[in-house]
């Protein structure tokens, strides 16, 4: 048989590399059909195969993730993960990356990366009710990082603001690895009914398959190409593959799909994201072990003269495809129409198990489904593991001079100071059921109308993956199921977004599996599995690798919202409480980056069995209403969170070392500094009984001091004034975005 | 008291300001769709905030040219009280209804925090349960939040006790500083010459629970209900 006439260049093996394809690759493309393919063919096998798409060098150590649990309604492999959060109702939620068009076009990179997760989680029938965000730029003195910080936020902030979903937390952090490739991920959560979850499985022969929302233009052609290749000095050039984002319509086609979800017109729904129309249809004819006929010339087109190549590669924004009831095609037109989006009938599903494109009545192309969706390639790609960092002697650290100093220092350094200058940007209080707004452990989100909430949280520490990834890898995990329980929630599960370099390199293959597999400990300690994701490969530019960032995006469920906790501290003369166990680990620690310059040294082990502990222990002091404010302990430590209890409460506070044993108590500086992880800090009236309980659940715990005063005292009276610290802590971003270039 | 939430398509505060006047009036708002020009006698009309058809070409200008805002346009003429809240207020500045435009924030960027609101007067629906001078608590959400108008207008509005709500400190001072978008004489909100049309930058129904962290919206609600019932 003879590919289907077209009239494109033909294709050869130079043209399949120009697509990405290895020549194996090209090879099996060859075996399947049986034939060469067209250009419109190849194109369609180039996304498909995509890294970003096929997941074929991450699949095999995925499928190791715990991803069961007995809230869990759907694991990996729909568009988002759905988790029952009871009374008829479902989270459901995913984190994704938007990397590379986030560097070229910062605006539309990231306001577009916002609107490809919300659609992933409406088209599972959830509103969606929050955003969070995990951004890392460059070096703070490299001369793109403020162009990129200003634009990225715009964007993120253009697009949530204007659709009316609260972004209510996240994470900035800059560091020199990310200068030629910053990372933007996005997430979303929404709310379904349970009982109402749209899946992307496509049935019955004959359906309509229906085209909504915006037109189709030649935006982002090959994004997903792009997504997949490492970046060099040209990237500039790849500008084109950027999508333009338009929220407004985004915003429409939320308020048309949630109004004809209610209704039981839909039999499958699936958002064109990444390989747009390809993908889309691909995916739900494979995943519903049927065919698919589509006339490409009913595709609404932005521009005339629109080949299917371009109408099958676009990545314009804002559209989906539906399969709808064969009686309520009407009831389904009439609903978009009345949202003033496009809807247009563009085929049929078959029973012949391959794709056929029809253009003008003519077949421009015509593939086998299941070879392509599910037969992609898989690599098991060689590794080497990360050699193991010796580890750093707190001894060996040389104490400062003035603990307040560095305090005040630690508090104004880009990665810890305040980030208000990026949040005020955007709306947090939209939806009016933002109850913990930006700033605190977690984001905590009223269910509407109830007296439950839902609280968020993204959370990853590169510096420790770098140095031992299978640590950082649990430790991210753990980490994010703190900042949960620190709020009072019951973390329910997580989304993680795995962004790596070239993995084609067995070093960064190395720094992958070592993360996953510190992640796959931390997510069974603590049952909390991983319901959702995304990887994101090849951030690299001109061969330098980003630091290895599994982010983390954890939700977690609060049943009775007069038991949030907040990290501000509450009144006068509380004792204030350290729970968990202080070894002074100063290893990779912000402590030793700002003083010495040193990243080096192991991350501080986590012990899940002591996380598991004290984080039940604290969720139960919260819930019984025993605590007035609480903090989790991490960048900075000690120090770091009790500064931000007192500037977040308007409310100073005096501490003191416990005594110890001379032995075991670790030198001041690393005492207030260390980043011992499985940590937190309470406020209580009867300081006494918290220790008392936590010492009969077996969880370590020591009255450190009290609340009161304007100033923080530091043990041997080092103070320092709260104006002092709210000027450094707040100073440093909106200072460094107004600085001229 | 009948309240009506008109939406637009791109409006997002319309469910938060229905709940909000849920609970202040213990009935459900009519909620009226853009298109929809004939809808039941109501005692109060609320534009709410959000992005009234993208917000494209200029804030609310679109929505000004609507069927629905014709039909407001009308009934706030026979003196039925309108409220515009955010967009609302951009609407209703586009409508002519109320004098002035709001521009793009003085410092060019989208600003969401709360601020802190003198109560200009009490003398009006709106602010019945405020106290003249009463310092309040409010959040904002906007770009375009720039209130501008010439002199004689700004005249015109203080000579007619015009001016709702002035952004100040704590001590109730208006002043730059308090100020988040570069408004005129730090205006937050203005009045029609009956003082039966309010239009403000401040979003009040995100501030009317003690879950949401404050209460300080509520009481213009509660106001309304106790001077249209």
């Amino acid at each position: 048989m003879n590919a289907p006439a077209a009239t494109q260049p033909e294709v050869t093996q130079e043209v399949a590399a120009q697509h990405g394809l290895s020549p194996d690759e090209y090879a099996q493309v060859l075996e399947i059909l049986g034939r060469t393919p067209n250009l419109l063919e190849l194109g369609i096998f180039s996304v498909m195969w995509s890294e970003h798409c096929s997941y074929k060098s991450s699949k095999k150590w995925l499928k190791t993730l715990p991803t069961e649990g007995p809230h869990v309604i759907q694991g990996p492999g729909e568009n988002a993960g759905v988790v029952d959060i009871g009374e008829g109702l479902a989270a459901v939620f995913k984190m994704e990356s938007h990397n590379h068009p986030s560097f070229i076009e910062p605006y539309q990179g990231a306001a577009t990366g916002v609107g490809g997760i919300l659609r992933d989680v409406f088209t599972m029938g959830a509103r969606p009710v929050a955003n969070l965000n995990a951004l890392r730029f460059g070096a703070p003195e490299h001369p793109k990082t403020r162009h990129l910080v200003a634009g990225v936020v715009a964007g993120i902030g253009g697009y949530g603001n204007c659709v009316g979903i609260p972004t209510v937390g996240g994470e900035v952090n800059f560091h020199p690895a990310y200068n030629g490739n910053i990372l933007v991920n996005a997430m979303t959560v929404g709310i379904a009914p349970a009982d109402r979850i749209f899946y992307s499985a496509a049935a019955g022969p004959g359906n309509a398959v229906v085209y909504v929302g915006s037109k189709t233009g030649r935006d982002g052609i090959h994004g997903a190409t792009m997504a997949s290749a490492e970046f060099s000095e040209d990237s500039d050039a790849k500008r084109p593959t950027v999508q333009v984002g338009d929220p407004f319509t985004e915003k429409l086609l939320i308020e048309a799909c949630l109004e004809l979800m209610a209704t039981d017109a839909i039999v499958a729904i699936q958002d064109m994201g990444a390989a747009g129309l390809t993908c889309s249809t691909f995916e739900m004819a494979s995943k519903g072990g049927l065919g698919v006929e589509l006339e490409l010339d009913r595709v609404p087109c932005r521009e005339a003269g629109m080949t299917p190549y371009e109408m099958m590669l676009s990545e314009s924004q804002e559209r989906m495809v539906l399969v709808v009831k064969p009686d309520k095609e009407d009831v389904a037109r009439r609903v978009f129409e009345k949202w003033g989006l496009d809807f247009a009938i563009i085929g049929r599903l078959t029973e012949t198990g391959r794709m056929v494109l029809k253009m003008n009545g003519e077949v421009v192309g015509d593939l086998p489904i299941d070879p392509l969706a599910e037969a992609s390639p898989e690599y098991d790609r060689p590794w080497t593991a990360t050699p193991a960092a010796p580890e750093t002697d707190a001894t060996d650290v040389p104490p400062p001079e003035d603990p307040g100093r560095v305090l005040t220092d630690l508090l104004a350094a880009p990665d810890h100071c305040s980030k208000r200058w990026v949040w005020e940007q955007y709306d947090h209080m939209v939806m009016a059921d933002t109850v913990r707004r930006p700033g605190g452990d977690a984001a905590v989100v009223r269910i509407h109308g109830s007296d439950r909430a839902l609280a968020a949280t993204v959370d990853c520490t590169p510096r420790y993956c770098r140095a031992d990834p299978r640590r950082g890898g649990a430790q991210a995990v753990a980490e994010s199921w703190r900042n949960l329980t620190a709020v009072g929630a019951t973390p329910l599960a997580l989304t993680d977004n795995l962004n790596f370099g070239n993995p084609e390199r067995p070093e960064i293959m190395g720094q992958f599996v070592g993360c996953i597999e510190g992640m796959r400990e931390a997510c069974r300690a603590l049952d909390y599995p991983v319901v959702s994701g995304n990887v994101s490969l090849y951030n690299e530019t001109n061969g330098e690798a980003i630091l290895p960032t599994p982010a983390i995006g954890g939700v977690g469920l609060i049943d009775d919202l007069s038991r949030v906790a907040d990290v501000a501290f509450a009144g006068e003369g509380e004792a204030i409480v350290l729970i968990g166990e202080t070894r002074g680990h100063l290893g990779c620690s912000a402590y030793l980056r700002e003083t010495t310059g040193r990243e080096d040294g192991l991350p501080p082990p986590v012990d899940l069995a002591a996380e598991r502990g004290n984080g039940d222990f604290v969720r139960g002091v919260i819930a019984a209403g025993r605590v007035t404010a609480c903090h989790d302990l991490s960048d900075g430590g000690l120090a770091v969170a009790l500064a931000e209890m007192a500037l977040a409460g308007g409310l100073g506070a005096s501490i003191e070392r416990p005594n110890g044993d001379g032995e075991t108590l670790p030198p001041l500086h690393a005492w207030l500094f260390g980043e011992d992880q499985a940590r937190y800090i309470v406020t209580g009236a009867d300081g006494a009984a918290l220790v008392r309980a936590a010492e009969e659940a077996g969880v370590p715990a020591a009255v450190i001091g009290a609340t009161g005063g304007e100033a923080l005292t530091l043990p041997e009276g080092h103070t320092i004034s709260l104006d002092d610290l709210r000027a450094a802590h707040e100073g440093w971003l909106p200072a460094y975005m107004e600085e001229q270039q | 008291m009948q309240a009506a939430v008109v939406v637009f398509p791109g409006s997002n505060c319309d469910r938060d300001v229905q709940v909000a006047l849920r609970h202040a009036t213990g009935r459900e708002p009519v909620m009226v769709w853009h298109k929809d020009a004939s809808f039941e006698a109501v005692d109060l009309i609320v534009l709410p905030g959000g992005f009234s058809y993208g917000d494209y070409l200029r804030s609310g200008a679109m929505a000004a040219q609507s069927p629905v805002v014709k039909e407001v346009v009308a009934r706030a003429g026979r003196g039925v009280p309108v409220l515009g809240i955010c967009n609302g207020f951009q609407v209703l500045t586009e409508t002519g209804l109320l004098p002035g435009a709001l521009m793009r924030n003085g410092g060019l960027k989208f600003v969401c925090r709360d601020v802190l609101l003198r109560v200009e007067t009490s003398q009006s629906l709106f602010t019945c349960r405020y106290e003249a001078g009463q310092v309040i608590r409010i959040p904002i959400a906007h770009g375009d939040g720039n209130y501008f108008a010439d002199g004689d207008t700004l005249s015109r509005l203080y000579d007619r006790d015009q001016i709702a709500f002035r952004y100040c400190d704590a001590d109730g001072e208006p002043s730059a500083a308090a100020n988040p978008n570069g408004s005129r004489h730090n205006i937050a909100g203005i009045y029609n010459d009956a003082k039966t049309i309010l239009g403000l930058m401040p979003h009040p129904e995100r501030l009317a629970e003690p879950e949401l962290g404050g209460i300080d919206g509520r009481l213009m609600f509660d106001g309304l209900v106790e001077a249209l019932s």
